[in-house]
């Protein structure tokens, strides 16, 4: 996808979300602060085709270390989301 | 055709986290929104393995389940009161992730490169490495690690200026003039040094707002990496959580009557004038109430005997948690005042202000971890129209969100901050620590014993639990 193209949807997906984000109430910022940081973990899908294309040895490593640091982000913060939204509970 | 499909598939979950969003606005549809979040990052990831045809890659694989069998134990082990510094940690490794991506990207395929691709990927180098080591620092500071408090250098402003100058310069000369691992090595190395100098200067109470400004660097580093991939998912994705940090990082600045520049570059504050303002509004001066400590505790049984007779004649009651139940852990004796009052037939709500504990929802989270119903925390623009029928406020552990010298002490730190109008309520209770001044370093005019206003100091869980004798 060429850059016009990938600019027109990093704008879309600002305006979208932000507009998403703000209808989410103060009382589950916590939550979607967690959960906003699982997302950003979805840089491993760029580090799984990065690993995969390094020649060297140097870069296969680097590019271990960055699929295991984004692991961690995604199913750690999905996971501690989950366990507090399972705490939020109505009368 | 595998483009199509892939641009198809891409857009499809873009959507679907979209939708997980919308549904986090309501606490009752909020886990299946976070579980198709983590659905849809999942199919990306499937989605990438299988056009890039890298199914059978081992090390992908091993690299996969380590990170995630890591992120697992992280999510089981951490309790709610650590909240903050694993939010801290994980976004700091969102950053580093991103960073590498850039590196390992420039490394691959250095002479094909387009000027675009090398812009985008050594932004991303730097905007991760500064999410990185800005994380860290925080992270450390919330674990109490570090000192809490603001580490100013000399020549703090000027340092953090020349290292974006530095960034700022090398980016362009690796675009445009000369591309070079030496470039790279120096651009990693001042981001992670501005990240860091960026982060020691910020002090304990204005990190929910620095949590939620790394929060939107992690989203913004990893669409940036995209740019660099030239991968809509991540573009995407990453610019939903900087839109999402960005707005939250604006809505805590709000709430703290701040701005985010205050914050970088360090608090102005006119120390001169604070204090002058507070001894217009508090005639005692701090040190004496230091030196009346053994006075104020042997008044402090009497109090507590007044404090559970107010409560018991009391019909409305809001109770108002600060930063200091959470250090004191009171969130289990304010759990049992407020069902020992609902079961005496009295109306109890929580007034949450924004910007409470240390970051964003902190309060809420704790409440709801220690039992309280959802529909009881009552957010500030709505606590404020409450207070002026209700009969007693009680205060635990908030200091500058009730101080009311944000609405009169001009020229304080604190001034103009919306704040919970505690006094408007027929009388207070303090449950704090001691009389010293908030994180604003402003004197709080309640913490007076008076007529309509019963002091209770020391730590809140012990206060709170002999007052629930009391109640007996």
């Amino acid at each position: 996808m060429n850059i016009l193209g990938l600019a027109a949807i990093f704008i879309a997906a600002s305006i979208i979300g932000y507009k998403l984000i703000s209808k989410v109430p103060s009382l589950l910022h916590t939550p979607l602060m967690s959960g906003m940081n699982a997302l950003s973990g979805v840089t491993v899908a760029g580090a799984l085709v990065a690993t995969t294309l390094a020649v060297s040895l140097h870069s296969q490593l680097l590019g271990v270390i960055a699929i295991v640091l984004a692991m961690i982000n995604v199913a750690g913060g999905f996971l501690v989301t989950h366990r507090m939204l399972k705490m939020f509970k109505g009368k | 055709m595998i483009a199509s499909v892939f641009n198809m598939t891409t857009l499809f979950l873009i959507c679907g986290i979209l939708l997980g969003i919308r549904l986090m606005s309501s606490p009752r549809t909020a886990k299946f929104g976070n579980l198709l979040g983590a659905l849809c990052i999942l199919g990306g990831i499937a989605l990438t393995l299988i056009v890039n045809d890298i199914v059978s890659r081992e090390l992908l694989w091993i690299s996969m389940i380590i990170g995630a069998s890591i992120g697992y134990i992280f999510a089981l082990k951490v309790a709610m009161t650590q909240m903050p510094q694993l939010v801290a940690l994980l976004n700091g490794f969102g950053g580093a992730a991103s960073a590498i991506v850039a590196i390992i990207t420039m490394i691959a395929n250095p002479a094909n490169l387009s000027s675009s691709t090398r812009f985008t990927a050594v932004l991303a180098l730097a905007v991760g490495s500064v999410t990185f080591s800005g994380s860290m620092v925080a992270a450390a500071k919330l674990d109490r690690r570090i000192s809490h408090l603001p580490v100013i250098l000399k020549g703090h402003m000027c340092l953090s200026i020349l290292l974006l100058v530095i960034i700022a310069g090398l980016i362009v000369t690796e675009t445009l003039i000369a591309p070079g691992a030496v470039i790279w090595i120096v651009i990693l190395a001042a981001a992670l040094i501005f990240g860091i100098i960026m982060s020691i200067r910020i002090g304990g109470a204005d990190m929910p707002i620095t949590i939620s400004l790394l929060n939107s660097l992690s989203g913004l580093a990893a669409s940036i990496a995209g740019f660099a991939i030239g991968n809509p998912l991540l573009v995407a994705v990453g610019a939903i959580v900087g839109s999402a940090g960005l707005f939250l990082t604006q809505i805590m600045c709000q709430a703290m009557n701040r701005r985010l520049m205050q914050i970088l570059t360090g608090r102005e504050v006119s120390v001169a004038a604070a204090q002058k303002e507070v001894t217009l509004e508090d005639e005692s001066s701090p040190e004496e109430v230091i030196t009346s400590e053994p006075v104020q505790r042997s008044n402090q049984l009497s109090n507590e005997d007044l404090a559970a007779g107010i409560l018991r004649q009391a019909s409305r009651i809001i109770i108002v948690p600060g930063y200091g139940m959470a250090l004191g852990q009171a969130q289990h004796q304010v759990k049992a005042i407020f069902d020992k009052l609902q079961q005496r037939g009295k109306e109890v709500l929580f007034g949450i202000h924004l910007v409470a504990g240390r970051m964003p929802g902190h309060m809420s989270l704790l409440l709801v971890e220690a039992g309280v119903p959802f529909d009881k925390l009552v957010q500030m623009k709505d606590a404020n129209q409450k207070f002026s029928s209700c009969d007693v406020v009680l205060i635990v552990g908030a200091n500058d969100i009730v101080n009311p010298a944000a609405n009169t002490a001009e020229g304080t730190p604190i001034y103009g901050m919306p704040i919970l109008n505690v006094t408007e309520a027929e009388h207070v209770i303090v449950c704090n620590m001691d009389t010293s001044p908030g994180y604003a370093g402003v004197g709080n005019p309640l913490y007076q014993d008076s007529e309509t206003i019963t002091l209770l100091l020391g730590n809140a869980a012990d206060t709170l639990g002999s007052l629930m004798q009391k109640l007996d």
